[in-house]
């Protein structure tokens, strides 16, 4: 007998004296926590971001390459991971060499680019949550781990929900995801949290208004 | 299970000496304390944890009761979307499938993501016999490994560690494994975490195994998912080519749906955050992006013995947050080790006597390691009843009776040392068959009682050690109900 029949009649003579239980489970919780204009959900994703220490900025459309441009300079990058589907005039005004994100390159190639560039798939207010799925404008899940420097641009209000149940309903399960809240951190020394371990330790985020609006903030 | 702790002492003799050790009680306590009142707050935060709570719970129990379905479904559709599934009874052959694929693959190391199951069967020092390294990569458990010490919490297996342990471990240890610790190392945080990744950076940039577990498995899509912090998990399961990641049965979730439920509780349960830093979840294998190949390993272990149990199967919901670690007050007196399994704390307590059985020493003590105060039950997020199923545990383990070991329906005999105990019980079930006899016996206590001593003599004084002897009554109770017509006669 095979450990997957052995495993399934164990399982099967386990259940025996089991109730049927058919019905399906109620889901007596909230959808989303609290009502909030569209306005007010993205106050609280740009809040709960930079309460897990990442760094917020808003601007309008118009104005991102300029601050992409600025936010590159001002980290000193050298070179920038692109995805093969990132709008163009996103960084047409960065002085970084743009490196493309291709199959061939190794980790440790990788490992010398300084900063990575992406879009992302959906934001989570409540959770302070960015999730990329592999779409062109993200690229392959390595670009946004090995550089140090992460610049994920987000368009509000589109990309944004207020919850994990809002969330999982945008996403699709067969593509590769990766939930990001905060840079990497660690709990481990005395269960205290300390930023900056393995993936990379600064995270910006760009909230990228679609209509015109205000002056950058940061 | 993992041979890492065979021949440990009884629970008692092992919390003994962990309860003279001032400074492991020192860092026990500071760091469940920390963790405790984040979780509060971080809890407090959602107004529906209640009903969080209570569809947890639902899910897990629809998915164990329906087990054999969704598990021929999670094999259907990993296979669909490019993985292969193979089942392993016990640690041994899941030991065995790891190795196997590992030596095909021509390589001689492996980077691991911090992992219960395989430390459950052991499996790096089964590795290590055939000649292949693991590397451990979550930092915990790198102050373990580099420590060659056991772990003893499930979500940071270092909490016996402070800070100037860790530096002095990482200083001494680090050179022999690889790139030694940066010079005049100190023990700060941020320092020894950023020792970590330097150190485990080259090993991460080369490896072509990753060897990982799962906190979830989507029955419906084949999704697995990762919930991680530093992002070595990350680097495990997207840098290598291979990926092998092993899995005990119970960790399935029939719906993508059903993640919300848990993606909510587990965070916030064991992190005490929204969110954790990272969440990884992949469906078989993607083109070009990440391993090409993928295995998973379903492990049984132990687990359908315990899914045979009416009444203990309820610890096979458990998402290994550990929040019932944190609460419990023989936890943070008696630390990991004492539980001699790599479950530790309440949830150990009760999963360790099942998935092992109950007959070696530690094991038959396990079920005792409690006060039974429930701070457990209380804030664990699937609401699994732990002192129902320890009090359900101590009855096996003092009357013995049927229970399901290795598949097979076994008949257990009662545990040697409870003989006492089982001698009162019996006498006390006669007594009260026994109305005539009980009221003789009630007197005559009540006439004896200046004879009375204080303490406890034979097995008994190590109870009356710390606790006074209730004083027996004047009267009985019974008696006294007869003279006075229950009180009304008094007032004539």
């Amino acid at each position: 007998m095979s450990s997957r029949e052995r495993i399934l009649g164990r399982v099967r003579r386990a259940l025996g004296d089991a109730p049927a239980d058919e019905a399906p489970v109620a889901r007596d919780y909230l959808r989303e926590h609290g009502q909030r204009s569209t306005a007010r959900t993205v106050e609280l994703l740009a809040g709960n971001l930079a309460d897990y220490r990442a760094v917020v900025h808003r601007c309008a459309d118009g104005e991102l390459p300029a601050l992409l441009a600025r936010l590159l300079s001002a980290r000193g990058a050298r070179s920038v991971v692109v995805p093969p589907g990132l709008p163009a005039q996103w960084l047409a005004a960065a002085d970084a060499a743009l490196v493309p994100d291709r199959a061939e390159s190794t980790p440790h190639e990788l490992d010398e680019v300084s900063s990575v560039v992406t879009g992302c798939a959906v934001a989570v207010a409540e959770t302070g949550t960015i999730v990329l799925d592999g779409s062109p404008d993200q690229g392959r899940r390595r670009i946004t781990l090995v550089p140090d420097h992460h610049i994920c641009v987000v368009r509000v209000p589109d990309q944004v929900v207020s919850s994990v149940p809002q969330a999982l309903e945008r996403l699709d399960p067969a593509r590769p995801l990766t939930w990001i809240s905060g840079p990497s951190a660690t709990s481990d020394i005395e269960l205290d949290r300390v930023e900056g371990v393995h993936g990379p330790r600064t995270l910006e985020v760009v909230l990228v208004q679609a209509q015109p609006s205000g002056n950058v903030t940061s | 299970m993992s041979g890492t702790f065979v021949g440990m002492p009884a629970f008692p003799a092992a919390a003994r000496e962990a309860v003279g050790d001032a400074t492991l009680r020192g860092n026990l306590r500071h760091a469940t304390h920390t963790i405790r009142d984040k979780r509060a707050r971080a809890v407090a935060e959602l107004d529906d944890w209640a009903a969080l709570r209570e569809a947890g719970r639902r899910i897990k129990d629809h998915t164990l009761r329906h087990l054999d379905r969704y598990l021929v479904q999670l094999e259907e559709s990993v296979t669909a979307a490019g993985g292969t599934v193979h089942w392993a009874a016990d640690a041994d052959e899941a030991n065995e499938i790891v190795a196997r694929l590992v030596e095909e693959t021509g390589e001689r190391e492996v980077v691991k993501v911090k992992s219960m199951a395989t430390q459950e069967i052991g499996l790096n020092e089964a590795l290590e016999a055939r000649g292949i390294h693991a590397y451990e990569t979550d930092l915990a458990e790198l102050i373990v490994q580099l420590g060659k010490d056991r772990p003893s919490h499930i979500l940071v297996p270092a909490i016996h560690r402070n800070r100037g342990e860790i530096r002095d471990i990482f200083r001494s240890e680090m050179g022999a494994w690889g790139r030694p610790a940066p010079e005049g190392l100190t023990d700060t945080p941020a320092e020894l975490a950023e020792a970590a990744r330097l150190h485990l950076r080259e090993k991460f940039l080369r490896a072509r195994v990753g060897v990982s577990g799962a906190n979830f498995m989507v029955a419906e899509t084949g999704t697995l998912v990762v919930v991680e912090s530093e992002g070595n998990g990350r680097m495990c399961l997207t840098l290598p080519e291979t990926l092998i990641s092993v899995v005990g049965i119970e960790k399935i979730v029939p719906s993508w749906r059903d993640l919300e439920v848990f993606l909510q509780t587990l965070p916030r349960s064991s992190t005490a955050e929204r969110m954790n830093p990272y969440t990884s979840m992949w469906t078989g294998t993607t083109d070009e992006d990440g391993p090409r190949t993928f295995h998973l390993v379903l492990l049984d272990n132990g687990r359908t013995d315990t899914l045979a149990d009416e009444v203990g199967r309820q610890a096979l919901r458990c998402i290994r947050c550990s929040a019932c670690l944190n609460v419990c007050p023989v936890y943070e007196r008696a630390g990991g080790h004492a539980y001699g399994s790599v479950y530790p704390g309440p949830i150990g307590a009760i999963l360790s006597p099942q998935l092992r059985g109950t007959g070696s020493e530690i094991d038959a003590s396990l079920p005792y390691a409690s006060s039974l105060c429930g701070a457990c039950y209380e804030v664990c997020p699937v609401a699994i009843d732990i002192p129902e199923v320890l009090v359900h545990l101590r009855e096996r383990v003092v009357q013995g009776g049927p229970a399901v070991r290795e598949g097979n329906r076994v008949v257990l005999k009662p545990a040697k040392g409870h003989a006492a105990e089982r001698a009162a019980m019996r006498a006390a079930g006669w007594a009260f068959d026994r109305p005539g006899a009980l009221r003789a016996g009630q007197r005559l206590a009540s006439r004896s009682r200046r004879l009375h001593p204080r303490t406890l003599p034979g097995p008994g004084r190590a109870w009356s050690g710390s606790r006074e002897l209730p004083a027996v009554p004047a009267e009985p109770f019974r008696d006294w109900w007869q003279r006075t017509h229950g009180g009304k006669g008094e007032a004539e």
